[in-house]
């Protein structure tokens, strides 16, 4: 048998983790760490999926909380509707359909706006990403008929075959096993044929192109699979808080999902996981603490980045070695 | 003899400066046709103008009978040109291996190709390795692109370049920055693919050009002022006057 790297004990030692302490936390009475967990996992899969395109391929895109808010929306609104009528087409509790509609908007939304993102480099792509992230934060702020800023509850959550997502327990093994999958969908990407072309885009675009390789249309496929991946984050979460609001598209939740990705470590399966998991521990124990925990917060990232190159991942497989 | 490129009334500017001045020149199958010119003659604009990399002003360009003046850069690599950088341009993060692969990988249709893992497809591993070898880098091939000396940066450049499957190459200054010895070294290996490859070469080094060229081009001022065999060239009064009587 093939011995696994120092890399892949370390991710297996964390999913191992991720799968036991959070069931067991709330089988003995502590809800609150699954619910913690729940959020670190569902984020980990946007974090995962954003990676795809902005560590292994290179474009920093600054808008992607709009696909997991479209994900989101994906199941508030069709509940919405199959609880007060209207818009017959999409008023469903059917989860599957909630699935399906969150990852065909997402994808949709990732290939007309990468199609014309993906025209541009370096500063102007952050910069039209997040213009069309923002696009969609106004658009839905806009629309009354879901509460507008003040945001839409979820009455009714999806309904799947087999799975209540009205148990925890149910909503965390599925956001569990989603994360693997994901982990496993992007592994599999980027060692694949495209997956090369993709990253020798990132390190020489023009080469790649002198070779033969569209690589626009490369480009544009990863950053569709990568909106369709947060999309179904967004639909995870809608089931999750219950409750959604234009917040979850603003170009600083993007932000933040992008610091988690180079918090754990760019352009490796495990980091964007490591990433969102410090992210929101810290969050937690430091709000817990004091009121005033952003300056505290902001300043550990900051050091946290400036002095670990490659990230949490860096950090742990150089120690070890 | 069949034409694999052809460059009619080519011209391009900018601003007020003409880099391409009607260009008209063909090169043949299995040809090395050398480009020489003075420093801002617009050399690397011509290669420009061919890779698809620049769009010409007006004129054609035909390539294997098709017209491909319009058409992207990624297009003509497919058909089966391809050129290397005066400035050494690789996948610098990625390995000897990995680069040469790519490029093979470029030779067999599109990569949309999901699954198998791409360092499993033995047809492409095969081929990089087999050239890897050719340019005595097997011991080097897992380091990364960073690791080389310019030297090996200026083979890999070719290497790519072969491994592409191209059936023409236009090389802009190979030997630019290397030392006797390895000039040297590149001049052979060049001459072990003539006649199997079409060739616009783009070089200062006179010595290489003189050793390598079926036929030479001169090239001042974005117009071409002679063409002929070294022989011709070394004898051409305007030549000597506009370029190498500088020497």
């Amino acid at each position: 048998m093939k011995t696994l790297s120092k890399t892949g004990w370390l991710t297996f030692a964390v999913m191992l983790a991720l799968a036991i302490l959070p069931p067991v936390f709330f089988l003995t009475g502590n809800a609150f760490y699954l619910d913690l967990a729940t959020r670190l996992v569902i984020l980990g899969i946007a974090a995962v999926g954003l990676n795809l395109i902005l560590g292994y391929g290179g474009l920093v895109s600054f808008g992607h909380a709009a696909f997991i808010g479209l994900g989101a929306y994906a199941v508030g609104i069709p509940s919405y509707h199959a609880t007060w009528g209207g818009f017959d087409m999409v008023a469903s509790y059917n989860g599957l359909f909630h699935i399906a509609l969150a990852v065909g908007i997402s994808a949709l939304f990732a290939l007309v706006t990468g199609a014309i993102s993906l025209r541009t480099k370096g500063v102007y792509f952050i910069m039209i990403t997040m213009a069309f992230g923002q696009m969609a934060f106004f658009l839905f702020q806009s629309l009354n008929v879901y509460n507008g800023d003040d945001g839409l509850t979820i009455d009714v959550r999806s309904e799947l075959p087999f799975i209540n997502l009205d148990k925890p327990l149910h909503l965390y093994l599925l956001s569990y096993v989603s994360l693997v999958v994901a982990m496993i969908v992007v592994k599999t990407i980027v060692n694949s044929r495209f997956g090369m072309v993709i990253k020798g885009a990132k390190g020489n675009n023009e080469r790649m192109i002198t070779l033969g390789y569209n690589t626009y249309i490369y480009r544009l496929t990863a950053y569709v699979i990568s909106g369709a991946m947060c999309g179904y984050a967004g639909f995870l979460l809608g089931n999750f808080t219950t409750f959604i609001s234009p917040d979850m598209m603003h170009w600083t939740r993007s932000g933040e999902l992008m610091f988690m990705i180079i918090l754990g470590g760019v352009s490796t399966v495990l980091g964007p996981v490591l990433g969102s998991s410090t992210f929101i521990l810290l969050e937690e124990v430091l709000s817990s603490l004091t009121i005033y925990w952003h300056l505290p917060f902001g300043l550990m990232l900051i050091i946290l980045v400036l002095f670990i190159r490659g990230g949490l991942m860096g950090l742990l497989i150089r120690k070890g070695r | 003899m069949t034409a694999m490129i052809e460059i009619r009334n080519l011209n391009k500017s900018f601003g007020g400066v003409t880099a391409t001045d009607n260009v008209n020149l063909t090169v043949t199958k299995g040809e090395l046709h050398a480009i020489i010119g003075p420093n801002g003659a617009g050399k690397s604009t011509l290669i420009a103008q061919l890779s698809g990399s620049l769009r010409p002003d007006s004129g054609t360009v035909i390539f294997k009978g098709r017209d491909i003046t319009t058409k992207p850069a990624y297009t003509r690599a497919r058909l089966g040109m391809t050129r290397s950088f005066q400035i050494t341009s690789l996948v610098m993060e990625m390995s000897v291996l990995d680069n040469v692969a790519l490029a093979v990988q470029a030779r067999q249709g599109h990569s949309f190709r999901f699954l198998k893992p791409a360092r499993n497809v033995s047809s492409i591993r095969e081929d990089a390795m087999k050239m890897v070898r050719k340019l005595g880098l097997r011991k080097r091939a897992d380091d990364p692109i960073s690791a080389l000396s310019h030297g090996e940066h200026r083979q890999m450049e070719i290497a790519i370049a072969l491994a592409s499957g191209a059936e023409m190459m236009l090389l802009d200054e190979p030997m630019a920055g290397l030392g006797p010895e390895e000039s040297k070294l590149l001049i052979d290996f060049l001459l072990d693919l003539k006649g199997e490859k079409t060739i616009l070469l783009i070089e200062h080094d006179m010595d290489a050009v003189f050793a390598l060229a079926d036929r030479i081009s001169v090239l001042v001022y974005g117009k071409i002022i002679a063409t002929g065999t070294p022989d011709e060239i070394r004898n051409n009064a305007d030549v000597r006057h506009a370029y190498l009587g500088e020497e």
